[in-house]
């Protein structure tokens, strides 16, 4: 969108300064909006969402299936950019505003200063294209090196993340690996200019659990290397305990928890969140019989349900006083430090839902 | 998933038993799908004249069973061919060897329109929730493709049942008009579930079924998974990564290497008392969620060296190249998948929580050698707590027996069996649990 469209729209023009909130972030995003028009409708995918991640911290981000979490960090990457999407707030990195950017310049950070590893590995390879031949290229935009040199680093990428026999498997096309190989393969592309963010939408999955271990690892290892930051997008709340500094929750497009992965633990605030650790099923403890889901629908994302969007699922509506819960959308409030949630229900009624129904069942 | 299969059966499976032994004792359930030395090899062709130089040994010789109304859970490496398997026995792919018999029929070589009808019985969910759906149709017909195929017409009409389909798995029926690419990953899983479900089959595998779900979605599918299992006696082959949600579905679970299946055993056996080194380092790296215990990663084994290449697996034990226990036969000798205990088939020479099947083989490989330096201490104290325990049990059945073996000495742990190699005696293979007899025997000849 241009700085006129953004103008008729009444949107903050975006050559204005960083956050200064966000003194020490490398990553900072206000107030994030993505929406997609579709014949049924508006579709508020990412709805005013803002969060800051530090060199060599990571954010892991966690939420409901089709919250807007992929959606995000195609965002932040400059990839919406379909007829249908329209993209508003600011994402600030290292000083660089993005979303008012020119599409060229987001372009050339793209691969270099940060770099994204995909959900869907598929999308990011070309099918048609040598795995191999596609790293040498990503390496080779950024890098003015010989083909020869490029090789040889694709193959020590492809080592790293734990392809066996790189220089044998980099002459392959995509479809001849398994999902959880083209998904390193990905990893390698990603992470072949040690780049300074680092978005990583559900990068191991497909993995089994000792490569996983190893691309945490490797991850840590980029991190302390380069002093990367790094977004990590997942389901899997063992990794995010594992290797995230903070924790952000999503719903429905927003954010509605968000602190420091300690606190998200041991103390969340958000009846979503509780609903998320309740469901897990636990290695670390007794199996039982059935699973424990959050009851009922995910929501729509073009008729948001009113105030709080999580309320038709929510065991806890009708605690807070009066129908606030349905009618006033709650907003981020600050729990303590850096941990924040958007919840009516008092600080005594949190605090003694969560010690007395929710922790002891987990 | 059925509660009856489900009670935790450790505590007496760990009584090593005669092989003539009924196996898991659910030996009363009913086979559906039998698969016996099923192989599937992808050739690797070069050049102008598209010679085959070799081929990707995807799927390598593999024995199971899966009884009708049990789910059975499949784990392992990534690459190590869980995926192929699945579509080999779903018949998607053909074998390269072996067979596959559905309800006691020779499904092996069926030809595609001998298979049509097979197909509703046996549906597949697949891995990749991008790649499956195909983007230029809506979701209505996708999920509704299964009966149009099949020329199937349900109560009230292909289009209210499809939105009973995706009501069921969580999606919104509004969604019918929609296309794949208007979808978030998690919700086109549930697609391709709805998709799988719609002509209630009898067996289902399933590729990574919730891998892409968040908790919450992934307990609600995990749940109607379960209905749908009681309501309609499914059966599952559930291929999935995170090993607790493994452990929530399964009643059987088979742990995959290199194209090979190196464990198979009951759930709690599996939890409790992993007996193949390669399981007991899969289920050190869970993940735990609980960010206090971070760093206290000590029990975390490593595996050291390379994936090895399905191209050209390492002889013997594929595993011996990454395993701290490996001695010189696990490099010679191929180690048979059988029976230790009820429920618990295992391919290895040096098992854990068990007597050691190769106890008279001591050199110490490299691998093991490098391996044992990084695996932590506490690793191997627990080790080799448990292997003296079981070198105990080994001893009362030896005895038992009336043999007199040096079990003691040959089950040290790898770590330290460097040192001790020069006191290793011709230990005799009895000393081994009987039931170990027969591969041990055939170990030595070889
Ligand atoms: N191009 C598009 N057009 C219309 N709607 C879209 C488009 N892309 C995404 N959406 C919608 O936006 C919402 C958020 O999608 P997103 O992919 O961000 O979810 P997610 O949080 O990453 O979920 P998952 O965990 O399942 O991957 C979804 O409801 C999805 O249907
Ligand atoms: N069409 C093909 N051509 C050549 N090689 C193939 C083909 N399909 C699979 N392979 C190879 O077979 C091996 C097993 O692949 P498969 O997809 O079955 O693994 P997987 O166990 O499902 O792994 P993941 O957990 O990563 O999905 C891999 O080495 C893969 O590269
Ligand atoms: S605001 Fe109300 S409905 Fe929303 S999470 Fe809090 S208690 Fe539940
Ligand atoms: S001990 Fe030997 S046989 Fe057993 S897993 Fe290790 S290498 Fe294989
Ligand atoms: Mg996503
Ligand atoms: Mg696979």
């Amino acid at each position: 969108m241009s700085k006129l469209e953004k103008a008729a729209l009444g949107e903050p023009a975006t050559d204005v300064a960083a956050p200064s909130d966000a003194q020490d972030a490398f990553l900072s995003v206000r107030d994030l909006r993505i929406h997609f028009s579709t014949d049924d409708g508006l579709v508020k995918s990412v709805d005013g969402v803002s969060f800051d991640v530090k060199r060599g911290q990571t954010l892991g981000i966690v939420g409901e299936s089709g919250s807007g979490k992929s959606v995000t960090s195609l965002g932040l990457m400059g990839l919406h950019r379909a007829a249908n999407a329209k993209v508003s707030g600011q994402v600030w990195l290292d000083g660089q505003e993005l979303i008012g950017a020119d599409p060229d310049e987001v372009r050339r950070l793209r691969g270099r200063k940060m770099a994204m590893i995909f959900q869907d590995p598929l999308s990011a390879m070309h099918p048609y294209y040598k795995v191999g031949a596609q790293i040498v290229e990503a390496y080779r935009v950024h890098n003015k090196v010989s083909k020869k040199v490029a090789r040889t680093r694709a193959i020590e990428m492809l080592d790293r993340v734990g392809i066996p026999e790189p220089d044998k498997r980099i002459d392959g096309y995509p479809h001849e690996f398994s999902g959880g190989m083209r998904q390193r393969a990905m990893i390698a592309m990603a992470l072949v200019n040690n780049p300074e963010l680092l978005i990583a939408d559900e990068p191991t999955t497909a993995l089994d659990v000792t490569v996983q271990a190893q691309i945490l690892d490797l991850i840590r290892d980029l991190q302390k290397e380069f002093g990367s930051a790094v977004i990590m997008i997942t389901h899997d709340l063992g990794v995010v305990a594992e290797i995230a500094d903070d924790v952000l929750v999503m719903y429905g497009g927003r954010c509605v928890e968000r602190g420091p992965v300690g606190e998200i633990f041991d103390q969340p605030q958000h009846p979503y969140t509780w609903g998320l650790l309740g469901s897990m099923p636990r290695i670390d403890r007794e199996t039982a019989d059935r699973l424990t889901p959050v009851k009922g629908q995910p929501p729509s994302l073009i008729n948001v349900p009113s105030g709080c969007a999580f309320h038709p699922r929510c065991p806890y509506a009708d605690l807070p006083k009066g129908n606030v819960t349905r009618t006033v959308r709650p907003e981020l409030e600050q729990v303590e430090g850096g941990h924040w949630s958007a919840c009516h229900l008092s600080a005594e009624d949190r605090t003694r839902i969560w010690t007395e129904e929710i922790a002891p069942k987990l | 998933m059925s509660e009856t299969n489900k009670k935790d059966t450790a505590g007496t499976a760990a009584v090593p038993h005669q092989a003539s032994a009924p196996a898991d004792g659910s030996a009363e359930r009913e086979v559906l799908l039998r698969v016996k030395g099923l192989t599937k090899h992808f050739p690797i062709k070069k050049g102008l004249l598209q010679r085959q130089v070799g081929a990707v040994k995807a799927v390598d010789g593999i024995d199971f069973e899966v009884r009708k109304g049990e789910t059975l859970g499949v784990v392992g490496e990534s690459g190590c061919g869980k995926s192929t398997m699945g579509r080999v026995i779903t018949r998607l792919q053909d074998p390269t060897s072996g067979s596959i018999e559905f309800e006691g029929r020779d499904i092996t070589r069926l030809s595609t329109g001998k298979m049509r009808p097979m197909r509703r019985d046996v549906q597949m969910i697949f891995q990749d929730p991008y790649g499956s759906l195909n983007p230029r149709h809506t979701i209505g017909s996708i999920v509704s493709a299964p009966f149009r195929l099949q020329g199937v017409e349900p109560e009230g009409g292909v289009k209210k049942e499809v939105q009973r389909l995706l009501e069921l798995v969580g999606l919104n029926p509004e969604h019918y008009n929609r296309y794949p690419h208007e979808f978030s990953g998690g919700q086109r899983q549930r697609i391709g579930i709805a998709r799988a479900l719609a002509l209630k089959p009898k067996l289902v595998v399933a590729d990574e079924p919730v891998s892409a779900l968040d908790v919450s979605i992934q307990a609600q599918v995990v749940n109607l998974m379960d209905d749908l299992q009681q309501e309609l006696g499914l059966t599952y082959v559930i291929i999935a990564h995170d090993l607790s949600v493994v452990r929530h579905v399964s009643d059987r679970i088979a742990v995959m290497y290199l194209g090979k299946i190196v464990e198979l055993a009951d759930r709690a056996s599996l939890y409790e008392a992993p007996m193949h080194p390669y399981t007991k380092a899969l289920m050190s790296a869970v993940p735990v969620p609980d960010p206090s215990r971070r760093g206290a990663k000590s029990e975390r084994i490593l595996l050291l060296g390379d994936v090895p290449s399905p191209i050209a697996p390492p002889s013997g034990c594929r595993f011996h190249t990454r395993c701290w226990k490996a001695t010189e036969i696990c490099r010679t000798t191929e180690p048979q998948l059988v029976e230790l205990k009820i429920g618990q088939r295992v391919a290895c020479h040096h098992p854990e929580n068990f007597a050691d099947q190769a106890p008279q083989d001591t050199v110490l490989l490299s691998a093991a050698k490098e391996a044992s330096e990084l695996v932590p201490d506490a690793v191997l104290e627990e080790s080799a707590a448990v292997t003296e325990a079981a070198t105990e049990a080994a001893e009362a059945s030896a005895t038992a027996e009336d043999t007199t073996p040096e079990a003691k000495t040959d089950a040290e742990p790898a770590a330290d069996a460097d040192a001790e190699a020069e006191t290793a005696e011709e230990a005799p293979a009895e000393a081994a649990a009987a039931d170990a007899e027969e591969s041990a025997a055939e170990s030595t000849d070889k």
